[in-house]
């Protein structure tokens, strides 16, 4: 079957801070359009919820339409309609999903509500093809840490590890903040850390061999900040360079220390990496050389695809209706803290 | 003209589907429930529900009409974002119409009043009325005591939670919510006199709740060029 007898899925996303509407057939990627509210968060250090949620209502449609035009297909074309019930922002996820409803009323095509969590692992079907199966992958970003075991896109997918407090995304914002570096944090630690040398500071690693796939992350920005204070106090010159490889290898150390131990324990050889967090150069260089040593084949989405967008829900949608899965009703309700186990909502 | 209208500024999601009828309003169906917890639940089901009843179907809408609020953030915008989705899916004409105004409506008044929505935060979204369709002056939001009724009967959710400080029987305040009936009818009278209907877009009246946070623990010491990227 050529892809073009492939239902034609629109995919919404508003979990957070992203606006992104995309249009997948199989694992071919039609077009993927994007509306962020970052720029606005900027000099709150962190997303606001209210604002975001104002952004996703007056980006909706004009995201829509650029998604439509991009794949050359009207919205009546539109087979099933994808959208992210959970985890996210409340208000936020209440825009995507309020939206979703009303194409599929409208149109009269099936409504599926799926997990935020999971399209971030779909997505990467969009680049690399069908998933083998079972893959472990691991999410990184702002708003997630986890490690999951994924058997089946659609259908089976279970939760190995979480952060036990903040995101690693998050963290990045935190020690950013610290250093005097833009929001968010994430691309400026990256750039500093490739003057600085990692192995300037030892700082810990939360969890590291505690035999789980839990995260934790706290303490490592605690421990950077005192290393500012005391820098400060002692009126030492701060080195931002080091500091921020330091920081940053403690990140992707205990990271892709932890995958590569999942894979291994489960027998799986393939380890995807996605989230807005696996852009990060530092990650990806560490985990292709720990994944060839463990012989595990790793796949990491462009960076475009790591970030939320509406593709990687629409690409989980495709995953959904292939697997035959009955469609949400129209009193799909938002799940702020949806379990990644579970993959269509309600 | 098939009109479908609906809200969900309030605590009540309601809806319905309405067409002139002369120089007045014929409701098809209209439908409302209270639950100001369950506005993304229950308003699709509600309008597939009073489409139903009003023996149409979708394409046979020709506009929508929406409440833009004042109201709570969060279940506003499940109306506004359902309005533009349906209008954008159907190829049809979307307007909002405030949603003081349809509970304005919905008194009947012939004198002047005020009515007033729940703000939370101790404050009352308000308006003056001369009479159920005319409002006179913006829409605003206080704390009740400092809303100036003058000894004006106040009515709506907002009058029902501070009677006693508008000093009048809680009673009173009905009718408390819009009902998708009133709304539609003031969109469709409005259309058939050929008024403007404002833009579909939410009445927030507040800026969001936001904290720009106060400097970092300052760090007075130097830093390479290459960190200020
Ligand atoms: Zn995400």
């Amino acid at each position: 079957m050529s892809t073009t007898d492939l239902p034609l899925i629109l995919g919404i996303e508003s979990s957070c801070d992203e606006t992104g509407v995309g249009l997948v057939r199989g694992c071919e990627l039609l077009s993927d359009q994007v509306a962020s509210s970052v720029a606005e968060h900027a000099r709150f250090g962190g997303v606001v919820p209210e604002v975001a949620s104002r952004a996703h209502l007056e980006a909706m449609t004009p995201t829509l339409h650029r998604a439509l035009d991009g794949a050359g297909v009207k919205l009546a074309d539109v087979d099933a309609i994808a959208v992210t019930a959970g985890p996210g922002l409340a208000g936020a996820l209440l825009v995507g999903v309020s939206a979703a409803k009303a194409y599929a009323l409208a149109l009269d095509k099936p409504l599926y509500g799926v997990n935020h969590l999971v399209g971030h692992v779909a997505v990467d079907q969009l680049e690399h093809g069908p998933l083998p199966k079972p893959t472990v992958a691991l999410l990184v970003s702002g708003g997630h840490t986890s490690l999951l075991l994924v058997r089946d896109l659609a259908t089976d997918v279970r939760l190995l590890g979480d952060t036990v407090d903040d995101a690693a995304g998050e963290a990045y914002d935190k020690v950013a903040r610290l250093l005097d570096l833009p929001y968010p944090g994430g691309p400026p630690i990256d750039r500093a850390a490739r003057e600085g040398d990692p192995s300037a500071i030892r700082f810990p690693r939360g969890k590291w061999g505690d035999g789980t796939y839990d995260f934790s992350f706290s303490g490592l920005k605690t421990a950077v900040a005192r290393w500012v204070e005391e820098s400060e106090r002692s009126g030492s010159p701060l080195s931002v360079p080091d500091v921020a490889a330091a920081f940053q290898e403690a990140v992707v150390d205990v990271l892709t220390r932890k995958a590569v131990d999942a894979c291994r324990a489960h027998g799986v050889e393939h380890l995807v990496i996605s989230g807005g967090v696996a852009a990060n150069s530092r990650l990806r260089a560490l985990a292709e050389e720990r994944c060839a040593r463990a012989g595990i084949e790793l796949r990491v989405p462009r960076p475009r695809l790591c970030t939320d967008n509406g593709a990687m829900i629409a690409a989980l949608g495709a995953e959904v209706v292939a697997a035959g899965l009955p469609p949400s009703t129209l009193d799909l309700a938002t799940d702020t803290s949806l379990p990644v186990s579970q993959v269509l909502a309600g | 003209m098939l009109l479908l209208a609906f809200d969900t500024a309030t605590p009540a999601v309601t809806a319905a589907v309405c067409e002139p009828d002369g120089a007045a309003v014929r409701i098809r169906a209209a439908a409302s429930a209270v639950d100001a917890r369950r506005h993304g639940e229950l308003l699709a089901p509600g309008i597939r529900d009073v489409l139903a009843r009003a023996d149409a179907s979708p394409a046979d809408l020709t506009h929508i009409a929406v409440g833009i609020g004042p109201g709570p953030y969060t279940g506003l915008r499940v109306g506004l974002a359902t309005a533009h989705a349906l209008a954008e899916a159907l190829g049809i004409a979307c307007h909002g119409v405030a949603t003081l105004d349809a509970i304005a409506h919905a008194s009947g008044r012939d004198t002047p009043f005020i009515a007033a929505s729940d703000a939370r935060r101790k404050e009352v979204f308000w308006a003056r009325y001369a009479d159920s369709a005319t409002r006179v002056g913006d829409i605003a939001v206080d704390r009740p005591a400092d809303v100036p009724a003058d000894g004006l009967p106040v009515i709506g959710h907002g009058a029902r939670l501070y009677a006693d400080v508008f000093g009048q029987d809680a009673d009173a305040a009905e009718p408390l919510y819009p009902s998708a009936a009133a709304l539609g009818e003031v969109a469709v009278l409005r259309l058939l006199a050929g008024a403007e209907l404002p833009e579909p877009r939410p009445l927030y009246l507040r800026r969001p709740d936001a904290q720009v946070p106060g400097a970092p623990k300052r760090v007075s010491a130097v830093r390479g060029p290459a960190a200020r990227a």
